[in-house]
Formats: C-alpha cells, structure tokens, sequence
C-alpha cells in the first residue's frame, strides 16, 4: 500500500537526507527511550489543530475546545495546542526540549491494532515475515560489545521492538524491580548454573536474566520505592521512569529503554478535557516530567520518543469515542531535541483531505522521524540505516532540523 | 497393546496440563485410544469429589449473567431512593459490594480449580483455547461482573461442539456485547439513536472478523467492516440504562418484583440478557464480502446478523485460521501445512465441528512424531499448573499460582486486548521470565508456598496483583514441607536428563524439587 495521493503531495520537494549531516554528533554518546502507547491513542486531542476550521465540527462533544476557553487546550504556536492534562509538560515546551512530528504515521493501511503494532515495531510496515524488532537491529550497529543490560524494556515480556539476535533485558514493572529472589543466595545459584550451561536458547535466556538481575538490584539498592495503591493502567508509569532513570543514570552503557502502556483504546465515552483519555494522560505526562528530571545530566544525550500504533477517526462516533483511523503525532523530547515546535506537514481535516475519506492522512513516515533521530542523535550512518529500516529512503524534510546539531 | 511411556507423558503434556502422580501409568494401563475417547467425550469422566465440593463451595461462579448483574452491579440499575439489593440494613449492604470483589477471584479459583483436578483435561485445554480466542476482560468495567458467567455460559457448553454455535453464544453474551462495545452500536438516523447510542461502532465488528473468524489476511476491507457493523446494529442487551426502551418501566416493576419470592431470578431475566433492539438497527441493505445481505425492519433485522454469522462461520480463511491456531496452541509454534490442511478439511466437511477437528488433530503424524514431544516452552499459564500438579501438592489458595502467572505475564482473565494471549516460544521466552519461573520453582519444590491456606478472597485486591504483582509471604521454613523429588520424578515421567538428576542428587533436600520443576526439561512439554 502506499500513501494517498495528498501525503505524497504534502511530502513534495522534500529533500532526501545527506549522509554527512549526522557525522558531527556521532562521537557523543547519544540514548533513546521510546514509549510505546498500545491501542492507538487519539493524537488529534493530544495535540489539537484547534485552528483548523474542521477539528470542533468534527467532534461536537469531545473536542478540546480552543486556548482560553474554560478547559481548552494550552497554546503551542498559534496553530495547535495540547490537551490541557499534559499541563506539567509545558515547561519542556517553553525551554525547547519538547517536540511534536504531526500527521505521522505508517504507510500500511492496517487499522488491525496488533497489525499495526507489529508493523512500527519491526519498522517494515506490511513485511509480516520479519523476525526482529528495529529496536533490536539498532542495538546491533551501537558499538559493541553488546550486554543484556545495554537494552531493557520495563514489563514481564520482552515487546517485538526489541526481540532479535541482539541481547536485551526486561525489568519487572513497580517494586519488583530491585527485589532479590533465591537465585540471590550462592548455593542456590550455583546448582542452577548446573542446569543451564548449554548453548540452547533456554541456558542462554537464563544467564542473560541472571546478569541483568544482579545488575539491576545493585543499581536500585537504596532507591526509595514509593508505594502505588495497585492503580490504573498507566498510573505506575511515572514510578517506573523514576526507575529506569536511576537505571540510566548508574550504567552508561544502557542506550536504549523501552515502555508500553495500555488503555488508549477509547471507542466509547473518550471525553474531552476530562474523561477517560485525560486520566490517562495525566500520569503519562507527569512520568516523562520523572524521566527527565530524574535523568539529571543524562537527559541532555537522551531523546524520549512518545508513539503510537494509528490514530483515530477525526470524527467521533455514535459511541461518544473514537474508530481506528490512520494518522498520528509523535512526540519527542529531550536535551538536544530542537523543540518548542511542532513538525510535518498538516494536511487539513477537510472531508476530501481525509485518509479514505476519514481519518488523518499520513504526511511523515513513522521511519523517516525516527531516521532523524538515530541519525543525527545516535550518530546512526545511512548505511547503518538501511539495515534497521530495510527497504525506506528516508526523507528528512523539516525533520533535518529535529535534534539540535 | 501398552503404550509407550514417552507418548502417555505428551498426551498429559500437550492435551492437559501436564501428569499428576500416577496419570501415566492410567494411560499406559487403558491404552492411548481409550484415553483420546474419553478425553474426547468428557462427561465419560466423573469429577472427584473433591473437585466438586471445592466448586459447589463457591457462592457466585453459578451466577447467569443477570443474576450477577442485578446482584453485584452497579447502584444506577436501581431508581434514586431505592435500598440496594442487600436490603435496608447498611451492614448487609456493604457485604453486597464486598462480596462484588468475590466475583473475579472465584472465577479465577475455579478455573485453576480444574486445571489441577479435573480429569477432563482436554475440556479445560479447549476451554483455556477457546476463551482465549474470545478473549474479554475482567477490567473493563461490567465484565468484571461476568467473568464466570461468560466462561460457563458462551465458552463451556460449546468446546466441543460447533463452532457456529460459539461463535453466537460470544456474539450473543453481554459480556462480549460489552467488552466490545456493540451493546451501543446504533444506526446514526435510527428511532433509537439518542444519548450515547448515537451511531456505528466498528469495534466488535472489527475483531469479528480479525480474530474470531476470518483471520488478519482473511480478504476482508474497512467497507466490510463498517457493512458488518450496520449490520449489527441494534444488538445489545435490555435492562435499564442499556438502550433497550425499558429504562422508565424498570424502576417499579423491580421494585414489585423483588418483593415476590422469585423476584431476583425474574427480574435478571430482564437485565443484561441478549436483546435485539430493532429500534436502533440499520434498516437499509449493505454488501459484505461480495454478497447483498437485505435490510430488514422489525425484529426480523436480527437475521441479517445471523446470516453474516453463518457466512463467517462457513467461510474456508475460518476453517483455515481456526485450524492454524488450534494446531499452533497444541502442536507447534510453526504448526505443518499438512496438519493445518487436514484440520481444516475437518472442518469443512463438518460444518465447523470442534470434536471432529480435534481428532483430526491428535490422530496426525505431525502431532505423533516422537521427535517433537518434549519441544514447546511452555507459557506461564502452562508452566505454573503443571508444576502445581506435578507437585501433587493439596491446594486450597490458588492466589500465589495466580500471582506468579501475572508477574510472568500472564495474568488469568485479564488480558486487556481482544487478540488474547500467545501462545509461542517467541512470546514467553526472555530473560527475566526465566528467573522468575526458577524463583517460583524454588519457593514451591521446598514447601514454602502458602497454597494450603484458606482462600482469602477478600484480601484479594486483584488489579494490584495483576498490575504490580509481589511474591506471596512465604510458609515459616520451620513450618515448611518439601515436595518429595522422587515423588516428582516418577509423577513428572522420564523427562529429567542424567545431568539434571546428578545436580539434584548432589543437592540440599529443600532445593531438589525446586532443581527438577526449574529444570529445562520441566520448562518445555
């Protein structure tokens, strides 16, 4: 599938990327955390084009209601404005460290949620057979060697993102964290080293989980754990970014972090200023505000990277939500990001256009934003790059500028 | 003609939850034939006592969807100033929400209930498959009232029987209607569209097609997708505030009904049972998959829901895409073409007869080949049932299983999208999960598992457990009895390796039995 006729002529006259743009950062030791928001959050009222004429008549009752008004949305640029839970947000936007890509999205048409996953997740939309994640890919191209810890995702499974060839560690979500377990005391230890000393996948996963383990105990040791009452899906997240930026801060070598948070499936009752969609973004918010405060000086060669599988319908439905539609926002913040500015080309919410007739089109490539990122953050080579992201020429466009040289 | 050893553990392996202390000498003992027959034929197969009085001694799992719905839910069902249904007295009113938080913790208590004692372990595979592949969740607000009720009613009844049948029985069930959301899909111009039952929602008749039925690549568009969802309009449940037109009458009417003696019973008929409101269907004609289905008014528009029923059940990428992962879920990651053609042949040839797929399924060379028995990573679910049985431990809390699924990922009943949980190698087998099942296998081999405690439900808080979940306060060591490793090693059958029995001869006896269940070979089946 390609993109709609009026994407391409969004992305018209842009230019491809220049390999030589990106040398200049790669010396510095750059980090990516990416926060994936399974069931396609609604990008429309996260970042609100509440300037385009078709955004309110769109959504009689959960439109986010224009600066000013009594719950409105908090200005950007003139143009759009952010929902007004991500309030805590803002000082990241004032101080250039936050930036939004509107209109991203996927170039396959899938509006399957696990399709759709699947495919930002390998970063080859509509190639079902690919066995890896990008994630995992890029740990591959990083200086090696490569340690399970050098690559963690927070949650009891390892995501596509980051499964492959390359090693990578989870960490449990809350508490468990940094809890010891029997594995911890040497007798034990060494009759289990006993049964795993193979080269088959299982003795492999279990010294990788052993190593990661006593790692991150030793780095978590003294944390102060706060307690979080058994809340709602992305109410741990803020404790949880607490966490892996201790992690961060403690082992240079961890490059890359990886979230997913659930519940943005909101195809009934969504609200709008308050409601389902707000109290989810509220602790989202407040947990990126953690990961970069507690980041400390690590947040300057880190960039946090927020998406999402599609959008959703540019109308509401008959449910007071939302449908599965197509295009999306991404956002990205950190010390080196040129922010305070929202990218890509807006390509209108007028009914004609509208993905099929519906939905956001897409004007950006999820790869081409992301591109930007390892390219002139991680110090990523064009060559590099086509070994992450198969098969996609990137074009930079108003992404060149993305992170700041 | 006695059967192999090594075939009787894979049957226990593959088709339950693994053998219980003297499970493979019954097989070897009856043959594997007869076994298969009663497997296959499962009210062959009286449930111990034990198991029954465990199920008889829970209060709310025999509850119908109504019955749940009117007992445990939401005060809005009833008119401002109206007592709840405890009556008068605040004390009995508390114990009504207190006893809503049993709901789900019984579900979930009889569930692994049967997986360790049942003898019908093929029933609860398919039931375990089968609810899967229906998948609802227990958080989502009303479904955490009908957990059971979903289970007992749209899944049991039908696992082994057709598959048209399951599929309307899911269809049909409020806790499906709910879960995604077509209780409120409305025809836009409709005489019942107002309030929040306003216009189409795609979303059940989305993963109608995706997941139940058609499968991903099953040569559906986004047209036959908002075809299918006119056509569904109008299906959604009664009861006050469900759209159904009876939000005024209900008010007095369960006021008087309940004063009657069986007034409960009568008026959860009313509640939150299937309902087709023809009042907010799509009255015009729509194209699905290349056929004209005919609008219909009046209460006849509920056919045109079935006839695309009937044409999903019967159509061949279903017999394909059930067949894939029935073969996936009892086979391999990467179950044979072959098989998944015979199968679904099987299926064709009988309208979607579950049983007839199954013998399919264990009667073909690629289910048989020795060369793979012993070969699938368990999932967690797998992996903690069939360590609790091979234990053959007493287990009356089933709170630290369930505990241990959900910290490995999981957690029963509460998978939030409707895709359900996988089922492969790829999507267990990591790093962490590994510690964690050893950690587990420790605590449980030395006896220190507070399995043989009376539930505690009502400490029970479950979203916590399933969000953040802590290992359970482990028995006193004074206190604790190992599980004996001989025992384990001849209930388990010849699977431990010369390696890991020397590991576990040499070791201390608390760690023996924690070595073996730890074991590799204990991790695949």
């Amino acid at each position: 599938m390609t993109l709609s006729r009026r994407s391409l002529l969004a992305q018209a006259g842009v230019l491809p990327l220049s390999a030589h743009a990106f040398a200049a950062s790669a010396a510095t030791p750059g980090r990516l955390i990416v926060v994936f928001l399974r069931g396609a959050v609604d990008g429309l009222n996260v970042v609100v084009p509440y300037s385009d004429h078709d955004y309110a008549i769109a959504r009689p009752t959960i439109a986010i209601a224009p600066p000013g008004a009594v719950g409105g949305a908090l200005d950007l640029d003139g143009t759009f404005g952010l929902h007004p839970s991500l309030a805590s947000l803002m000082p990241l936007w004032t101080e250039r460290k936050l930036a939004f890509v509107h209109a991203m999205g996927s170039p396959d048409p899938s509006r399957s949620h696990f399709d759709a996953q699947d495919n930002m997740e390998t970063g080859t939309p509509g190639a079902k057979t690919t066995g890896d994640g990008w994630m995992n890919r890029l740990i591959g191209v990083l200086p090696a060697p490569h340690k399970v810890t050098d690559a963690i995702a927070f949650g009891p499974t390892m995501p596509r993102i980051l499964s492959g060839k390359q090693p990578a560690g989870t960490v449990p979500n809350g508490r468990g964290a940094g809890a010891q377990t029997p594995l911890d005391r040497p007798l034990i230890n060494a009759a289990f080293d006993r049964l795993y000393t193979g080269d088959d996948a299982l003795s492999h996963a279990y010294r990788d989980g052993l190593a990661a383990h006593k790692q991150v105990v030793a780095e978590l040791q003294g944390e102060m754990m706060q307690a979080d009452n058994g809340a709602p899906s992305s109410a741990g997240f803020p404790s949880d970014a607490g966490r892996m930026a201790t992690l961060m801060r403690q082992d240079p070598s961890l490059k890359l972090g990886f979230f997913a948070l659930g519940g943005w499936d909101t195809h009934v009752n969504q609200g709008g200023a308050d409601g389902q969609l707000d109290q989810r973004l509220k602790p989202l918010g407040d947990g990126l505000v953690a990961l970069a405060r507690d980041l400390g000086p690590v947040f300057d060669e880190t960039v946090i990277v927020v998406m999402s599988e599609f959008g959703r319908t540019v109308h509401e439905n008959g449910n007071r939500g939302t449908d599965h539609g197509h295009g999306n926002v991404m956002w990205v913040l950190g010390g080196r990001v040129a922010g305070g500015r929202v990218y890509g080309a807006w390509p209108g919410l007028a009914l004609e256009q509208l993905y099929e007739g519906r939905d956001l089109a897409v004007t950006t490539d999820f790869r081409t934003a992301l591109s930007a990122v390892l390219m002139h953050h991680l110090g990523v080579t064009s060559t590099q790059l086509a070994e992450i992201f198969p098969g996609h020429t990137p074009t930079s466009g108003d992404l060149s500028s993305l992170i700041a040289a | 003609m006695a059967t192999d050893p090594a075939l009787a553990r894979h049957l226990m392996d593959r088709l339950g939850y693994g053998p219980r202390s003297g499970d493979i000498a019954q097989i070897q003992k009856d043959g594997a034939d007869r076994w298969l027959d009663r497997q296959l034929t499962p009210e062959t197969l009286p449930l111990p006592a034990v198991l029954t009085a465990r199920l008889n001694a829970l209060t709310t799992t025999k509850l119908n969807a109504a019955e749940a719905f009117v007992t445990y839910g939401p005060p809005s069902v009833r008119q401002p100033g109206e007592p709840p249904l405890g009556g008068q007295n605040p004390e009995a009113a508390k114990a009504v929400v207190q006893n809503g938080r049993l709901l789900a913790a019984e579900a979930i208590d009889a569930r692994i209930s049967r997986a360790l004692m049942s003898p019908r372990q093929l029933e609860e595979r398919l039931v375990e498959f089968w609810f899967n592949h229906f998948n609802v969740f227990v958080n989502k607000g009303l479904d955490r009232l009908w957990i059971a009720a979903y289970e007992n009613e749209a899944i049991r009844p039908h696992v082994f029987g057709k598959f048209r049948d399951l599929l309307t029985a899911t269809a049909k069930h409020p806790a499906m209607l709910f879960y995604l959301d077509n209780w409120q899909n409305t025809a836009p111009d409709s005489p019942g569209a107002r309030g929040n039952f306003k216009g189409l929602n795609e979303n059940y008749a989305r993963e109608l097609m995706e997941l139940h039925t058609l499968g991903v690549n099953g040569g559906y568009s986004q047209d036959d997708v908002v075809a299918l969802a006119r056509i569904l309009t109008g299906w959604g449940y009664g009861g006050a505030g469900a759209g159904g037109g009876q939000q005024r009458q209900l008010g007095p009417i369960a006021r008087r009904m309940l004063d009657q003696p069986d007034g409960l019973h009568r008026l959860a008929r009313m509640a939150r049972t299937f309902h087709f409101n023809p009042d907010r269907h799509d009255t015009g004609d729509k194209t699905l998959l290349g056929r004209i289905i005919k609008g219909r008014s009046g209460d006849s528009g509920i056919d045109e829901g079935e006839q695309a029923l009937d044409m999903l059940a019967r159509a061949p990428a279903t017999a394909k895409h059930i067949s894939f992962k029935l073969a996936q879920f009892f086979v391999a990651d990467e179950p044979s073409p072959a098989l998944v053609d015979a199968m679904a042949k099987t299926f064709h040839d009988t309208d979607g007869d579950i049983r007839a797929v199954m013998k399919t399924l264990v009667k073909h060379p690629s289910f048989r080949d020795p060369a793979a028995f012993g070969t699938r990573f368990k999932t967690p679910y797998h992996y903690v049932l069939s360590a609790a049985r091979a234990a053959d431990v007493p287990v009356r809390n089933v709170k630290p299983l369930f505990g241990t699924m959900a910290a490995l990922g999981q957690p029963l009943y509460a998978c939030q999208t409707p895709d359900g949980f996988k089922c492969t190698e790829a999507a267990w087998l990591n790093a962490d999960s590994m510690t964690r099942r050893i950690s587990f296998a420790i605590a449980l081999g030395a006896g220190r598992l507070p399995l043989d405690l009376d539930p505690d439900f009502k400490g029970l808080r479950l979203r916590q457990l399933q969000q953040r979940p802590e290992p359970p306060t482990p028995v006193p060591a004074e206190a604790a009895i190992p599980i004996s490793a001989d025992k384990l090693i001849a209930a388990a059958g010849r699977r431990f390796s010369a390696n890991t029995l020397a590991v576990v001869n040499e070791a201390a006896p608390t760690l023996k039995s924690g070595l073996l269940l730890g074991s590799p070979e204990f991790m695949r089946c």
